[in-house]
């Protein structure tokens, strides 16, 4: 039986349904990421856990206990906020302390668990600091640790990482993630950056308008995903017009130049509008012999990004980007220079629905 | 000096000497009280007199029991306003305006009406009942300052993720409440504290028409049978009102976690 289960939860406010009827279960020690775009319903669904809203409907149980109607304090989960949340009247060592003192532990235990998630969060000198004397990363930091003191059974963060600078964010994702390992807590993570839902999670559910769309590995998330939305939501997409000719033989025709799949055709048959997505580091330069895919094309643009060098090729009516890892001995081809692109027949995903 | 910055300087010369000159002047009387030379022998009555002591004592008691009752009354209330019910603010705003538009004259007479010694709740029947009904309209009097004060402290920190993180640390609402929110609002509530204070010290028309003996009415009694202990009484209660102003600013520096 999973740890933490969700079962046919569902939110409405007033006459708008945030959350419709979502089911998911996570298992002891893992990590789960809800993400989507704003408003999709996964920060309801995180405050639904929490305790801060009530379902319209549905249950959630931990470890196999209901507790649905339980108050936020009752239910033993610590929280992490985008905005830190951290109380500033009291000093870092004090914050900490917090849920200790509240719970009536002893103050011999009190002293040595804040000084255990001091050492944590590596930041023991700077127990005394007051949180505006601290960096955001820093804060973010001692908010987790705070969290992490009162030994919750599920660790929640909404969007830690939304509020600090770019390498603040990487270094912090990793230092979370290999906290979450060491101690093995369940935590459910919140975030519509996909880059961190990939990088950090065991699973992700990725949602969207209070549907669950997928809910898979990161690797067949990005890989296979199993709706339109997914598809263009994780990871960068070519999305191509094309058309069936042959639905048995998985051939699609894509302007005027035909490609085979072996992916299958998600339900299309022989003369089918179709949409193809292909990834941008699936294609590459050049023509491939045997059972590759080439299409024919001009170079469009050319975007210099220092490791990957990102071209836009245009074949008649549409345009697909590659990335191209950086040489500093070949320089990048040129605009107007015509061009073959081939990827493997693997690599072409016929999308669900009618091509746009 | 610039052009541009001549026509602030002489607005603000003008200001301070609007509020200076009399200022001055009524300090400058008081100390005339002994013929051709300058001392302070009016305050020295003044201190000495025991109708000063024990008026001044007596509002002193009734500013810090105002005080205590309108903090338990204005911080939860403009706190679950901001948190629950948003919607309200217009309203309660407005309510807590009232006092400044209605005349305490006007306030103090439905009281005597309303809880006289033959109405239901016969609060003037005995001295210890009109202290509690002049308490309980200081704190009517001071909401317009206080509630201000307590709300705009409230809205410049984040009191919904605050409480979310209290509760999430297994907090209950009298902890959130007494360890998290009021210390946060602590300058808030001292600047209407203090506000409170200066108020309550110098009110005459409630103390008066409920017979009460305050500070207020003693001021008045002075001012209309002495010549010179008047204007030193107004100095004092110009120093205990600018002593309260400079404890808010003391307490704002001081606060633990405050940026110094």
């Amino acid at each position: 039986m999973a740890f933490l289960s969700i079962s046919r939860l569902t939110k409405t406010f007033g006459t708008h349904t945030t959350v419709k009827g979502a089911d998911i279960e996570v298992e002891r020690g893992e990590f789960l990421t809800l993400l989507g775009p704003s408003g999709c319903g996964k920060t309801t669904i995180l405050r639904m856990i929490a305790g801060f809203e009530t379902p319209s409907s549905g249950t959630i149980r931990i470890d196999g206990k209901d507790v649905t109607d339980l108050k936020p304090h009752q239910r033993k989960i610590g929280m992490v906020f985008q905005a830190y949340a951290l109380f500033p009247n009291m000093s870092v060592r004090d914050n900490i302390a917090f849920g200790l003192k509240v719970a009536h532990r002893s103050a011999a235990e009190i002293d040595a668990r804040v000084k255990e998630m001091l050492e944590l969060i590596k930041l023991p000198q700077l127990a005394d600091r007051y949180p505006y004397q601290l960096s955001g990363g820093q804060q973010q930091r001692v908010a987790l640790a705070r969290a992490l003191a009162i030994k919750p059974q599920i660790l929640l963060l909404d969007e830690p990482l939304s509020a600090l600078d770019a390498k603040i964010r990487v270094s912090l994702r990793e230092e979370i993630r290999a906290l979450q390992r060491q101690l093995g807590i369940t935590t459910i993570f919140v975030t519509h950056d996909q880059e961190e839902a990939l990088s950090m999670s065991d699973r992700i559910c990725v949602m969207s308008e209070g549907r669950i769309e997928q809910l898979g590995t990161p690797f067949e998330i990005y890989n296979y995903p199993k709706t339109r939305f997914v598809a263009s939501f994780v990871g960068t997409l070519n999305i191509l017009r094309g058309k069936v000719t042959d639905g048995a033989a998985g051939r699609v025709q894509i302007d005027g130049q035909e490609v085979v799949t072996n992916r299958g055709l998600n339900g299309a048959s022989t003369g089918d509008e179709v949409a193809v997505a292909l990834r941008p580091e699936a294609l590459s330069i050049g023509r491939a012999n045997g059972q590759s895919n080439n299409l024919d094309g001009v170079i469009d643009e050319v975007h210099f990004l220092g490791s990957v060098v990102r071209i836009r090729v245009r074949f008649s009516d549409t345009a697909v980007s590659l990335d191209t890892f950086n040489r500093p001995n070949a320089a990048p081809p040129e605009r107007g220079q015509p061009i073959t692109v081939n990827f493997g027949r693997e690599d072409i995903l016929v999308l669900e629905g009618p091509a746009h | 000096m610039k052009q541009s910055r001549i026509i602030p300087w002489i607005g603000f010369g003008l200001g301070a000497l609007y509020f200076l000159i009399p200022l001055i002047a009524t300090f400058e009387f008081s100390m005339r009280m002994e013929r051709g030379t300058y001392s302070f022998k009016a305050y020295r009555i003044v201190f000495a007199d025991p109708g000063f002591q024990s008026s001044f004592a007596y509002s002193a008691v009734i500013a810090v029991l105002t005080i205590i009752v309108g903090v338990a009354l204005v911080v939860p209330t403009a706190y679950l306003v901001q948190l629950k019910l948003p919607r309200l603010r217009p309203v309660v705003e407005f309510l807590t305006l009232l006092p400044l538009v209605i005349p305490a004259i006007v306030i103090v007479f439905g009281y005597l009406r309303m809880y006289n010694s033959s109405s239901i709740l016969p609060l003037t029947g005995s001295a210890r009942g009109t202290d509690l009904l002049l308490i309980f309209a200081y704190v009517m009097l001071s909401l317009p300052y206080m509630y201000r004060s307590v709300d705009t402290a409230l809205r410049t920190i984040d009191i919904r993720t605050l409480t979310e993180a209290a509760q999430s640390l297994g907090s209950s609402w009298p902890r959130i409440m007494l360890q998290v929110i009021l210390p946060n609002v602590r300058v808030g509530v001292l600047s209407g504290a203090f506000l409170t204070f200066a108020i309550v010290i110098g009110e005459f028309t409630m103390a008066s028409l409920l017979n009460r003996p305050a500070f207020g009415p003693y001021m008045q009694l002075i001012g209309a049978n002495r010549a010179y202990e008047p204007a030193a009484l107004a100095i004092i209660a110009f120093a205990v009102t600018w002593a309260c102003m400079g404890l808010i600013q003391l307490v704002a520096n001081l606060s633990p976690g405050s940026k110094r």
